[in-house]
């Protein structure tokens, strides 16, 4: 299959706004027509074609090449296709996207995946604050799909999720899970402060020992069935690095969070 | 046609279309998913008198169930998709969520038609269940006494055949009883199929109705039956020196698998002390799928 490459030229002196970037929607396009898409430099409307060259035939595969750090929203909305960011991405990187994988080869900024509803957003570096998180008004985060962070991430990950995965190899910062509905945060290190408040159901999987909330009450330690399934699926099936520990060890259960709905989960990596 | 000095009855078996559902138990160890399995396919021998059929496909090993664990495969069979799903909810609830470390996952995740298993369960949590959800598939958590038992929310459901079968005419029930056993041994290697009798094996053959009984629907197949060779108003088909028959019946998900097997039970059964091969039907009036035994062992006549 032919790949359509966009080479940034030069870093762009203030953040560039392209959520233009998403294979579904250039698949559909003309090079020329590629080159034509608005994007916005600053307060300035500009054309995609004033920052990237653009190299192959449109197609559902799009990488993005280049010092791509200040580019927000690339893939923001994409319901399919493989995006591939071969370098760090701008805020907001997958937001609200509904289908396909996009790759972000380094780290993302602040809001990857922000309430996205489906496909695969994967970070091999790290990730910022609000992953896969809820905007300002949002009654929820993300509600389906599955974010994979190779390293580690900001404060805030995965809140108000309603549905979904998120897998984190590294440790998460301050406020992970808070006011999750469902879904399922795994950790492979250590969560922050004030981890699952607001919990009301789903799963908070930490692979290190937690300062819990004292709304959260401890349930017994034991392996649940169900985890097995996550952990075989994420590591066969996406590849990510999921520590032989997890699939040995055994999880003490904490349930909450008892200031709201308690019937959320958070489970703690122990040995067995 | 011969095939290792024995005969090979110019005939076919006539098998029935049906519904089947494939469940797959994983437990901590094989002996237990064995356990459950056991327990589920029991008492399932005929549509007849236990509303399904079902038996042990496979033992399975860890890289090919969803969590990892030794597990075994079940098929489960009844003549339409609500059948099968009513069926799986009584055996699943009964047979594999009491036994422990037991979970139960869906065999034929790739079928369409679907019916409701730990979508039904659940409620024996009592409020206390709760679900997850990845790629499209939901799991059951139902807390137990002795942790937590995890069930697949849905099960497929797919055209199957049933009733596929052989008839070993042997010289005396020794005989017969080595040869299915053999047959059986062969038999249970292929994926795809299940023996629903007991060990794999049938000895009380039947015909459909009574001759004397109007209320009973099936009865002894006097045809077969040794000891009433001779008996006026008995139209016997046993040959001379037949002195023992036992049938294999074979349920399977698609036609090949039952020829696979249907073939592999002949040449395993066709070995001394055994007269002929044969198969059941009903003239070719009951069932649409008709294994026709010369058909399967063409290659042999080559």
């Amino acid at each position: 299959m032919s790949i359509l490459e966009l080479i940034l030229r030069d870093r762009p002196a203030v953040p560039l706004e392209a959520p233009c970037i998403r294979p579904d929607t250039l698949a559909r396009l003309t090079v020329r027509e590629i080159a034509a898409l608005t994007v916005w430099h600053g307060n300035e409307e500009a054309r995609l074609g004033d920052f990237f060259e653009i190299r192959g035939d449109p197609s559902t595969e799009v990488r993005v090449v280049g010092e791509t750090a200040r580019i927000k929203h690339l893939g923001a909305g994409m319901a399919g296709g493989r995006l591939v960011i071969a370098g760090d991405a701008g805020m907001h990187v997958g937001a609200g996207m509904s289908g396909g994988h996009l790759v972000v080869e380094g780290s993302a900024a602040e809001w990857a995946g922000a309430e996205m509803s489906g496909g695969v957003l994967e970070i091999r570096g790290h990730a910022g604050h609000h992953l896969a998180g809820a905007y300002a008004g949002s009654r929820r985060g993300m509600t389906g799909g599955i974010v994979l962070v190779h390293g580690a991430a900001g404060d805030f990950a995965g809140e108000r999720m309603r549905r979904g995965v998120i897998a984190v190899a590294g440790s998460v910062g301050a406020y992970a899970g808070m006011d999750i509905l469902a879904g399922t945060l795994l950790v492979s290190g250590s969560l922050g402060r004030r981890a699952g408040a607001g919990l009301r159901r789903g799963t908070i999987v930490a692979g290190a020992a937690a300062d819990l909330l004292p709304t959260f009450r401890y349930a017994c330690t034991y392996h649940p069935g169900f985890l097995e399934i996550y952990l075989r699926r994420l590591r066969h099936g996406y590849g990510f690095p999921m520590e032989d520990r997890f699939f040995s060890g055994a999880y003490r259960r904490f349930i909450g969070d008892h200031n709201e709905l308690g019937r959320g989960e958070i489970l703690v990596w122990t040995p067995r | 046609m011969e095939l290792n000095g024995v005969r090979i009855r110019d005939t076919f078996a006539e098998a029935f279309g049906m519904r089947a559902g494939r469940a797959i138990i994983t437990a901590r160890s094989h002996d237990w998913a064995l356990e459950a399995a056991r327990a589920m396919t029991g008492f399932a021998t005929s549509v007849i008198g236990c509303k399904v059929e079902a038996g042990i496909e496979a033992m399975l090993e860890g890289d090919e169930t969803p969590d990892g664990r030794p597990g075994v495969s079940v098929l489960l069979f009844a003549f339409d998709a609500e059948k099968v799903g009513e069926r799986l909810v009584e055996r699943v609830g009964q047979a594999v969520l009491t036994c422990p470390t037991t979970a139960c996952f869906d065999g034929l995740p790739d079928s369409p038609e679907r019916v409701s298993v730990g979508g039904r369960l659940r409620h024996f949590g009592d409020r206390y269940q709760s679900s997850k959800l990845l790629e499209g598939r939901r799991y059951w958590r139902i807390p137990v006494m002795e942790g937590e038992f995890l069930v697949e929310e849905s099960f497929g459901v797919q055209k199957a055949i049933g009733g596929g079968n052989i008839l070993i005419l042997a010289e005396d029930a020794d005989a017969a009883l080595g040869a299915a056993e053999a047959a059986v041994a062969a038999m249970r290697r292929i994926r795809g199929v299940v023996l629903p009798f007991p060990g794999g094996v049938v000895r009380s053959g039947s015909k459909v109705g009574a001759k004397h009984y109007k209320e009973m629907i099936a009865s002894t197949n006097d045809a077969y039956c040794p000891t009433l060779r001779g008996r006026k108003g008995v139209e016997s088909e046993l040959p001379e020196g037949v002195g023992s028959v036992l049938e294999i019946v074979v349920n399977g998900l698609d036609r090949g698998a039952i020829e696979s097997a249907l073939r592999e039970g002949i040449r395993a059964a066709c070995r001394p002390g055994v007269v002929e091969i044969s198969a059941g039907n009903y003239g070719g009036r009951l069932g649409k799928h008709h294994f026709r035994l010369h058909d399967l062992l063409a290659e042999e006549m080559r």
